[in-house]
């Protein structure tokens, strides 16, 4: 299968102050599929999506979205180009009510996808539909992570890049999840996901990479990581 | 005390609360999005007053007049405040927060001097509101009509703020930030004019609050640092970002000043009390009661992911034997110095040494320490104050009253430390500077002591130590000792802790460093070193007043860390003596030394954002790290 790439970064080096983290990160994400980075904890897959969105500055490297260089792009600009970020640990604006949340994100309609409004999202996460006015403090752990993604959804995005959604999640909740970002692939979307999760991965990705100490080990089909169980012994926690 | 009198002055109280909150409540937006402690919002309400009052004279009488005055000053101090915004602190949000700090303070120094310029030295008497001159009758008791009007106003504002902020994307955004910035510029939010937007919308409040002054309160060029005291005050007491806590803080303030002045003094069992003296610093032991029980106000939470104004981490160096080189060939010129120059350098190089030790001292709590203290000044002037009582109503002998003045330094700063320990970042400042307000009232008010805003007068060093050139080889050899034994204790394990403390709070602990305790008896540390300084300040002054430590000695204290660099004890050693000298040589060129000085600053700040000796250090070791 070879589509069109829509976010492709090469050789990037990163860090927080002097600590340097990723080294030499290449990655890419075609228009319509979903890719999973994969890793133990403190690999540096959170690294690398803040790194890809402008949250993190890149020492070297480069990173396009459409072909264009967003490596200096300050994170307003990235997103507004269409590329969307969910962070980890459900960053929820706490005092703001979930309509208001999603409020924060709206941007205008974009060519080529059918635009998000509250509700198709409501739609998507009924349980978000029946809590309109609920601030995002008093929402469980689900319900926020949820709507970190409907949020980010409301700017339009054609490719996402969504850290952990599974995290601390019930096993039932994960599954639901599952099944709603499932839903986003069939609409287009495009997702770099990254994840600790096998099992959540499997369901969802098509092709993985898995990442260790800052460094990309492996890259290939879903169907070649579990060929490969050297490497899935090696740097993914059973 | 009648009960109309109690009315009156609660009218009074109530609408001074008004106005409080009105600038308040711009002081806590801006600090709620850009996370700015912005000292110069008390300037920008000063503006609004003198601004007001000079518009209204000018469009000349009449209700018009008056109004359009009040309308466009609040404008036109938007317009400033967001030209502030856009000028200077755009360049360097990026920069550690102490920095931002500085160059807010920079731009006070220079407000204050246009003023001087634009309206000179005087007090200027603004008009009264035409129309609402008169009073109304409320039980017997005339109220005036234009402080029924303000009452009115504020809960008119409070409404139209929450309006703004829950009902308009605008607002939404606002809330999103305050809570969020990187969140909020991660989903598409250009937040460079969020940020300058809310600058300009605080800026109109605290211009509005001044221009409606203007018929109540005569525009001074001291009431820059009243108001920000005041807004910052009740900003804490209400909870940082809470309009409502504000509100509620500003209401408070006002009633319980109202009361002090109703009571006046009573004579409760036989002890004459004097309510009305504590005007002057009942909203500071509010605070303090308030911080004590509740450190994040009235109604305040937390701060996700506020970074606290504290020093940027950064690695102590292992002096070299080139650092003792210097410090050798420094000591031998200092101590030689009084032989090529003239008494007026000996003196004004004697105030740079005990600075150098006030800065060194305030350094101890912001570096290593990482605590910023707004009201520094105290210790200095408890010091001060020690030595000169000890002098002059005991008769004691210099060094005696040398050696008291660190003690009392220590001593009252481990009571202050151990309140304020308990807080952190903007709230331990704020506690800070309630406790040298609360002393600076005392050493102001009672008259039988400390000699009241007089203060006490020829306290003279000891006959050997009379000469201009000993008191300078004494002050200078006293200095040098306590410095380096600042510099000793910040390398011991005792130093170690305190840093491993302010670098990873939670690690600390686990490691078993008892970090509350290690940063508590670091403040006698300092307090003992300011102790010093202020006692060798009133032995070469020969003289004090309750300006010892006034607030804007503090604030001195911090722009002289600030300049030379928080992250080394020579970067304020080296900014003390660079401010000292700056002060006296322009101060002898021109009257407008705080413009320039100000604009210096904003200078060294926008070029060197990691203080001078920092930024040195930098371009010596070819901008490594
Ligand atoms: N803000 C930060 N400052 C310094 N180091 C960080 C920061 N965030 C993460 N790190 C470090 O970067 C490494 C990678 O972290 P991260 O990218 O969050 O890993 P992952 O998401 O795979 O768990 C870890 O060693 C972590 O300690
Ligand atoms: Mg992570």
């Amino acid at each position: 299968m070879t589509s069109e790439t829509l976010l492709r970064a090469s050789d990037l080096d990163s860090g927080y102050g002097r600590a340097q983290i990723l080294y030499g990160v290449g990655l890419e994400l075609r228009r319509g599929e979903v890719v999973a980075l994969l890793g133990r904890n403190g690999a540096g897959k959170s690294t690398t999506l803040k790194t890809l969105m402008g949250l993190v500055r890149a020492k070297r490297g480069q990173i396009t979205l459409f072909g264009e260089r967003i490596d200096t792009l300050p994170p307003y600009r990235v997103c507004r180009m269409g590329l969307g970020y969910v962070p980890e640990e459900r960053r929820v604006f706490a005092g703001l009510t979930v309509m208001e949340n999603l409020e924060v994100a709206r941007r205008p309609s974009r060519d080529g996808i059918r635009s998000w409004t509250p509700e198709r999202l409501f739609e998507l996460f009924p349980n978000l539909g029946r809590m309109r006015e609920r601030r995002g403090g008093e929402m469980s752990g689900g319900e926020q992570q949820m709507l970190t993604i409907a949020r980010t959804l409301m700017g339009n995005p054609l490719a996402v890049l969504l850290d952990e959604p599974s995290e601390g999640l019930a096993p039932v909740i994960v599954d639901e999840m599952a099944k709603g970002i499932a839903e986003l692939k069939r609409e287009g979307l495009s997702i770099l996901l990254s994840e600790q999760n096998l099992r959540f991965a499997t369901a969802i990705a098509d092709r993985a990479a898995i990442i260790e100490s800052g460094v990309i080990r492996f890259t290939g089909t879903m169907a070649e990581l579990f060929a490969n169980t050297e490497v899935r012994d090696r740097y993914l926690a059973v | 005390m009648t009960f109309a009198d109690l009315l009156a002055q609660l009218v009074n109280g109530l609408a001074n609360a008004s106005t409080l909150f009105l600038l308040a409540s711009g002081l806590s937006l801006i600090f709620g999005v850009t996370r700015v402690v912005n000292f110069a919002h008390g300037s920008l309400y000063m503006l609004g007053t003198y601004g007001a009052i000079w518009l209204a004279e000018h469009l000349g009488g009449g209700a018009l007049g008056f109004w359009s005055a009040v309308l466009i000053a609040a404008i036109g101090v938007a317009v400033l405040g967001a030209l502030m915004e856009l000028a200077v602190l755009k360049r360097i949000y990026g920069a550690p927060e102490l920095f931002q700090l500085l160059a807010t303070f920079a731009v006070v120094l220079i407000v204050k001097d246009a003023a001087l310029l634009l309206w000179g030295p005087e007090d200027i008497l603004g008009p009264r509101a035409p129309g609402l001159s008169g009073a109304i009758e409320l039980a017997g008791q005339p109220i005036p009509q234009y402080d029924v009007l303000l009452i009115v106003l504020g809960p008119v504002v409070l409404l139209a703020l929450k309006l703004l902020l829950e009902r308009t994307r605008w607002g939404v955004l606002i809330r999103a930030a305050t809570e969020d910035r990187e969140m909020v510029g991660a989903l598409g939010v250009n937040q460079v004019w969020l940020f300058t937007g809310v600058f300009a919308l605080g800026s109109g409040l605290a211009g509005l609050a001044g221009a409606l002054q203007m018929p109540r309160e005569p525009a001074s060029l001291g009431l820059d640092l009243i108001a920000i005291t005041d807004a910052f005050v009740v900003v804490v007491v209400g909870g940082l970002g809470s309009l409502g806590g504000a509100f509620l803080a500003a209401g408070v303030i006002g009633i319980v000043k109202a009361l002090c002045f109703a009571f006046g003094t009573i004579e409760v069992l036989g002890l004459t009390l004097n309510f009305s003296k504590l005007t002057l610093v009942v909203e500071f032991v509010l605070m303090a009661l308030t911080l004590a029980f509740r450190p994040w106000g009235f109604a305040g939470r937390p701060l996700r992911g506020a970074r606290e104004p504290a020093g940027s981490v950064e690695h102590v160096h292992t002096p070299s034997r080139k650092f003792w080189a210097i410090a050798l060939a420094a000591a031998i010129v200092l101590a030689v110095l009084p032989a090529f120059v003239d008494d007026y350098t000996l003196v004004l190089a004697t105030d740079c040494a005990i600075f150098a030790l006030f800065a060194a001292s305030l350094h101890f709590l912001m570096g290593p320490g990482g605590m910023a203290s707004f009201g520094h000044a105290a210790y200095f002037g408890i010091g001060a104050y020690a030595a000169g009582l000890l002098a002059k109503q005991a008769g004691a002998p210099m060094l005696v009253a040398l050696a008291a003045a660190p003690l009392a330094g220590a001593i009252f700063a481990l009571g202050f430390g151990w309140f304020c320990v308990r807080l952190t970042g903007v709230y331990l400042a704020m506690l800070t500077l309630a406790f040298a307000q609360i002393v600076w009232s005392v050493a102001w008010q009672w008259d039988d002591v400390t000699g009241g805003s007089n203060g006490l007068v020829g306290v003279w060093p000891a006959t050997w130590a009379a000469d201009k050139t000993h008191f300078y080889w004494l002050t200078i050899a006293l200095c040098a000792m306590a410095i380096a034994a600042l510099w000793r204790v910040i390398h011991a394990p005792f130093g170690y802790a305190l840093r491993a403390g302010r670098d990873a709070n939670l690690r600390a602990d686990a490691i078993g460093i008892d970090v509350k305790r290690v940063q508590w008896l670091s403040f006698p540390v300092a307090g003992a070193a300011a102790g010093l300084a202020g006692a060798l300040y009133v032995y070469s002054k020969g003289s004090l007043a309750p300006d010892v430590m006034a607030i804007s000695r503090s604030v001195d204290g911090l722009v002289m860390v600030l300049l030379g660099g928080v992250q080394t004890l020579t970067g304020p050693v080296f900014g003390a003596a660079l401010f000292t000298w700056l002060q006296d040589e322009i101060l002898r060129r021109t009257e407008y030394w705080r413009l320039i000085l100000g604009l210096a600053i904003l200078v060294l700040v926008l070029v060197f954002p990691r203080g001078v000796v920092g930024s040195l250090r930098r371009i010596v070791r070819g901008g490594e790290t």
